[in-house]
């Protein structure tokens, strides 16, 4: 198979995929009950009107740790093809790898003393 | 797959289809066959995590229906077929409804890079590793959505303690998965698997597999990190607002999660097919591969039912301040370790021809760096605990509120 065919059928999976769960849903949808009433069909909170609008503004602390992860998911990325090159690395290219490491520690150790990761 | 999907799509040209249909065709049969197994798996999975459950609880578990309950599954699909289906006059009805399909589908999707033996497998693609972190993190999304389309205070928080955590324990989890990556020197599962023959990577770094195994425990929302279950706080979680088929469907993803990622660990970690006589027969190698998944994939049921919940401060600070330099540090010292053990002629440069006598050396010495790690890791939580408790004596602080804050 070659690689364009692989991805046709990772393509072909990815539209399957949401397939499967719909297809109960859409069975479900043809036998279930349908009584739907003003009270029935409320936000379901406390049994009290609710009060408000939900969509407002959240605790910072998420956007923090959001912050944080994005750092370390962007620069796992670039350390994907240095392990797959490991093997046949020389030592130069290893070394710049561990630099780009310690970076990486670094910033988790400086977010660590600004107290970005206690949840307050 | 790869020769079924060729044969398949040679016959139909020869008798008389056209080339690009037949392509396409045999492509669908093969993610059919490929999707087959974790779909149908499914089913089972349901059943055993009832009964393991109930077991381990000193229960019977379901036993009414059909032989030792097996039939249990069928029994409440079709209950939950005939359940009302109640969407929130405030939702946002397209995300509402696409939550529980992009739930499902980012586990299923996980299975095309999985092979379940030598020669029978979706796709081999050369970035495995990075695809199953990339489709993992659909789930991630899945939550989110839900949460947000639901216009509920309650899913809303929920959803934003899942996502806080899903989030930060994928850092841990792909620093350990670069390391069968880096001791195989490629990204395929096959030849992640086949660098094994010499020695599995358990033994070579039974940290990162013990980093691996505890964040995808948090990656599928199992406890001590099950958040996602908050009925005592936040009436449900993410989830409060569906019902039917649709919050079926969320645990459906769940339970197939922790199995796929039992397989994983299996092919990751415990050389995956590798076994006495799995080259005689494929099935052999198949059976291999659900044997050791399914043992992987009982410890985390066991250790679901036995660990309390922890509270979310004390998941974030275990994962960013224990977890996370903890998988870095192995990262360092295993790659430093490999590096000069390569340079100085010892360990093979290639995992995928070495044998066992070639890796054996190697062996040794990362077992010993693993040995002096875990060592140096239980002084410092020993040092730690006796310091929280000290302070708890003195009435300072309660012990659990110290190691909470602790930095």
């Amino acid at each position: 198979m070659n690689v364009l065919n692989e991805w046709a059928f990772v393509g072909l999976f990815a539209l399957m995929a949401p397939v499967f769960p719909a297809l109960p849903i859409v069975i479900a949808w043809l036998f279930r009950p349908r009584k739907p009433n003003v009270l029935k069909s409320s936000t379901y909170e406390c049994g009290v009107e609710t009060i408000g609008d939900t969509w407002v503004q959240f605790r910072v602390q998420y956007y923090i740790y959001g912050l944080i992860f994005l750092v370390f998911d962007v620069e796992m990325v670039f350390l994907f093809p240095w392990a797959v090159a490991y093997n046949g690395m020389s030592l130069f290219g290893f070394v710049a790898g561990f630099l780009f490491i310690f970076l990486l520690t670094d910033a988790l150790f400086y977010a660590w003393k600004k107290n970005a990761l206690e949840w307050k | 797959m790869d020769e079924l999907c060729t044969g398949l799509c040679k016959l139909m040209v020869e008798s008389g289809a056209d080339p690009g249909l037949a392509q396409f065709v045999s492509l669908l049969v093969g993610v059919l066959l490929v999707s087959g197994v974790p779909l149908l798996t499914v089913i089972i999975l349901i059943w055993v995590e009832r009964k393991v459950a109930a077991r381990i609880q000193d229960r019977i578990g379901p036993n009414r229906v059909g032989p030792l309950g097996l039939m249990q599954t069928f029994a409440d699909l079709l209950k939950l077929l005939g359940k009302e289906d109640i969407t929130p006059s405030s939702a946002d009805r397209v995300l509402y409804n696409a939550a529980p399909l992009i739930s499902f589908a980012s586990v299923v999707l996980i299975w095309v890079v999985v092979p379940f033996t030598p020669f029978h497998f979706g796709v081999d693609l050369e970035i495995g590793a990075l695809y199953f972190v990339a489709i993992a993190s659909l789930g991630t999304l899945a939550i989110m959505t839900a949460g947000w389309a639901s216009n509920n205070k309650y899913a809303l928080l929920g959803a934003f303690r899942v996502v806080a955590l899903l989030v930060s324990y994928e850092v841990p989890l792909v620093f350990a998965l670069l390391v069968p990556v880096m001791l195989a020197g490629s990204m395929s599962m096959l030849d992640i698997v086949n660098a094994q023959a010499g020695m599995w990577f358990v033994v070579l770094s039974p940290l990162a597999f013990a980093i691996f195994y505890i964040s995808s425990q948090a990656e599928t929302g199992r406890a001590p990190f099950d958040l996602i279950e908050a009925e005592s706080e936040l009436v449900a979680g993410f989830n409060i607002e569906y019902s039917g088929m649709k919050f079926g469907m969320f645990f459906a993803a769940e339970f197939l999660h922790v199995f796929t990622n039992g397989i994983l660990m299996a092919l990751l970690f415990f050389g995956g097919w590798m076994g006495p006589l799995y080259y005689e027969s494929p099935l052999i190698a198949f059976a291999w591969l659900g044997l050791k998944g399914s043992l992987i994939y009982l410890t985390t049921l066991w250790l679901r039912n036995t660990v309390p919940r922890l509270r979310i401060d004390q998941i974030m600070a275990f994962n960013w301040k224990f977890l996370v330099p903890l998988s870095i540090v192995n990262l360092i010292l295993l790659s430093a370790a490999l590096k000069i053990l390569q340079e100085l002629g010892i360990a093979p440069r290639d995992m995928l021809s070495a044998s066992f006598a070639d890796v054996l050396p190697t062996t040794v010495v990362m077992l010993l760096i693993n040995l002096v790690m875990v060592v140096y890791l239980l002084g410092i939580l020993r040092k730690r605990g006796r310091d929280a408790r000290r302070d708890a004596r003195a009435g300072l602080q309660h012990p659990l509120a110290a190691s909470a804050a602790g930095d």
